[in-house]
């Protein structure tokens, strides 16, 4: 997943649809996000690359709607509703997550079980 | 038709002398005397105060009193002690040749018998035998419960043995031996219940008793087990001899120039047409009066407090460049130096001659700081130049020296040896037999001062436990943040 500097980001992502839950006066979505360009990205557990400043799926609430959705943890979200989130600051993430208006969001992740499963069926029928 | 104008007031209180004038010359001399109030009739000088002090110390007589209970315990442990003796002593006299002899048992039961003795008298002089600390007001209750419980006891054993032995002479030895030997045993368990309640019991903490004094309120807590007030009384008087700083009758808390500014600035004038005394009124009117009116008597206070701290550190920086030059007159004179310079001999002198020697240089200003911070009762010239003496012989600094007079020591520092000991009065609302329990106050009183002791029980303590795994110790560094969303 590392990208280079000029060339356009390829990834290999799954599309998840969360429906958000009402809880109280909250709409929650059961999952903690981490990372964005203003944060340390050598502390990431979850990167592959450590200078990868992507926002990451830290944890998942179990049984919550990320989880009943599909999401994993170490997921790096791409897109939220459209929104970018590769180069993002991780107030901004947190916002275009949880827009009031919205009770549903619609995420492009990416994980590296995704690129080994696409290599795989790949390799097993190889296309022509 | 003598006018005499007498000063009232006890005759020990006033240092001016009953005096009555009588003027021949002036018949109405009495009308038209201005009486000044607000000023004391009695006036004290300082030397007074401690001549009184001294006096009334020395006046409690030496009460026979004290001895009573020590003499009636020592008489009944004696008693108790020879008992077993005479047990074993007077079947031998009286009827020797009817008992049976008795071998091997009897022996090793007079062997026994023999320790436990020992044992029983060790421990007696160990624990008992010291001299009484303090007479209480009272009976003090486990004590009075274990002489009566050992009077009682023996007895009873004295009576089974007139019964029984010596009545139908009887011949079987070794029962008596027997007989003798349980009595010791039980002797050494009254002992152990003695040693349990007089001097276990009260070491474990139970209470908090908070002391103040009541003239300058200096406070201590002290943490006590369960006593009788009476017991915890002479505890605590224990303790203020060796932690209060001494009492210091001279020592007031807002000078009297100031005090009197306030109350007597008023008079009340009635303009109602009954004259009823309302005096309460009257008095309420003033406080209030007095209160409304704005006054500088706090910064009065002030700026003396802040004079006075300065008057002290000043007289205390002469004192100690004093004492510290005084003492670079004197060296100490080793055993090797006493033959080496025949040329120039000096003058050997023993400690007291020393001490005279340099004190004379510094007596000036150590008066006028003893003066200065009211302690003049306290010091004589005499205790000066003995003190001086002591440092002096135990090579100490001038600093040493001086401590004793730069800060109040407790109250132990001040007593002189004198074997009538001291008078106190305990002051309490509930017999003071009765134990130690929440919320009860009881007080120490002196002749000028008393102290007042509250009770409080300590706080139950629960204590939980948690274990921490010492692998569990782990860090990360944090910079990253993780929302929730």
């Amino acid at each position: 997943m590392s990208f280079v500097p000029g060339q356009p980001v390829t990834a290999v992502v799954q599309r998840i649809e969360i429906q958000k839950l009402c809880q109280g006066e909250n709409l929650i979505l059961g999952f903690s996000i981490g990372g964005g360009i203003d944060q340390d990205p050598g502390q990431n557990p979850f990167s592959e690359d450590k200078s990868d400043k992507g926002i990451y799926v830290t944890r998942i609430t179990p049984g919550g709607p990320a989880e009943v959705a599909g999401l994993r943890i170490g997921d790096k979200i791409m897109q939220v509703n459209g929104w970018d989130m590769t180069m993002v600051t991780h107030d901004q993430a947190r916002k275009k997550l949880t827009k009031k208006r919205e009770d549903v969001v619609r995420l492009l992740i990416t994980r590296k079980s995704l690129e080994e499963a696409v290599k795989h069926s790949k390799g097993s029928h190889p296309r022509q | 038709m003598d006018n005499e104008s007498q000063y009232s007031g006890y005759s020990y209180k006033s240092s001016h002398s009953r005096s009555s004038r009588k003027h021949r010359w002036d018949d109405n001399w009495g009308e038209t005397t201005t009486v000044v109030t607000g000023t004391s009739e009695h006036s004290i000088s300082n030397e007074d105060l401690t001549r009184v002090t001294k006096d009334l110390e020395e006046s409690t007589p030496l009460e026979c009193k004290r001895f009573i209970g020590p003499a009636l315990g020592g008489c009944l442990s004696f008693f108790a002690l020879i008992t077993p003796l005479a047990f074993l002593i007077l079947p031998q006299v009286l009827w020797r040749d009817a008992l049976k002899p008795c071998g091997t048992p009897c022996e090793g039961l007079y062997v026994s018998l023999a320790f436990k003795l020992l044992v029983l008298l060790i421990s007696s002089w160990a624990l008992f035998l010291r001299p009484p600390r303090a007479t209480l007001p009272r009976f003090f209750v486990f004590r009075c419960l274990l002489m009566v419980l050992v009077f009682l006891f023996v007895a009873s054993y004295w009576l089974f043995y007139g019964v029984r032995v010596l009545e139908p002479k009887e011949e079987d030895y070794q029962g008596i031996v027997e007989y003798a030997a349980s009595l010791v045993d039980a002797l050494l368990f009254i002992q152990y219940l003695a040693l349990v309640l007089l001097e276990v019991r009260h070491l474990q903490p139970a209470f908090c008793l908070k002391v103040v004094r009541s003239t300058d309120g200096a406070s201590k807590f002290y943490n006590v087990g369960h006593l009788s007030i009476q017991r915890a009384a002479v505890w605590v008087l224990d303790r203020y001899y060796n932690d209060f700083s001494v009492y210091n009758p001279a020592v007031v808390n807002l000078p009297k120039s100031i005090l009197s500014k306030k109350m007597t600035g008023f008079k009340v004038y009635s303009l109602d047409e009954n004259t009823t005394n309302n005096s309460t009124g009257q008095s309420r009117a003033m406080i209030a009066a007095a209160a409304r009116r704005r006054d500088n008597s706090h910064n009065e206070y002030y700026y003396e407090e802040a004079e006075m701290e300065r008057r002290i550190r000043k007289r205390k920086a002469r004192l100690v460049v004093a004492v510290e030059e005084a003492f670079t007159h004197i060296k100490r004179l080793h055993e090797d130096e006493a033959g080496a310079s025949p040329k120039h001999p000096r003058e050997v002198m023993d400690p007291r001659e020393a001490a005279q020697a340099i004190f004379a240089p510094m007596a000036r200003a150590m008066q006028k700081y003893l003066r200065t911070t009211r302690q003049q009762a306290f010091h004589s010239m005499e205790s000066i130049l003995t003190h001086l003496q002591f440092c002096i012989t135990h090579n100490m600094t001038p600093k040493a020296f001086l401590e004793r007079y730069l800060t109040p020591g407790p109250t132990m520092q001040y007593q002189q040896q004198s074997g009538r000991g001291r008078q106190w009065t305990l002051v309490s609302e509930e017999p003071v037999t009765s134990g130690l329990r929440q919320g009860l106050v009881f007080s120490l009183r002196r002749l000028d001062f008393s102290l007042v002791v509250t009770v409080t029980p300590l706080p139950f303590l629960r204590l939980g436990e948690e274990f921490i795994d010492p692998k569990s110790h782990k860090f990360v560094m944090r910079l990253q943040s993780e929302t929730s969303v």
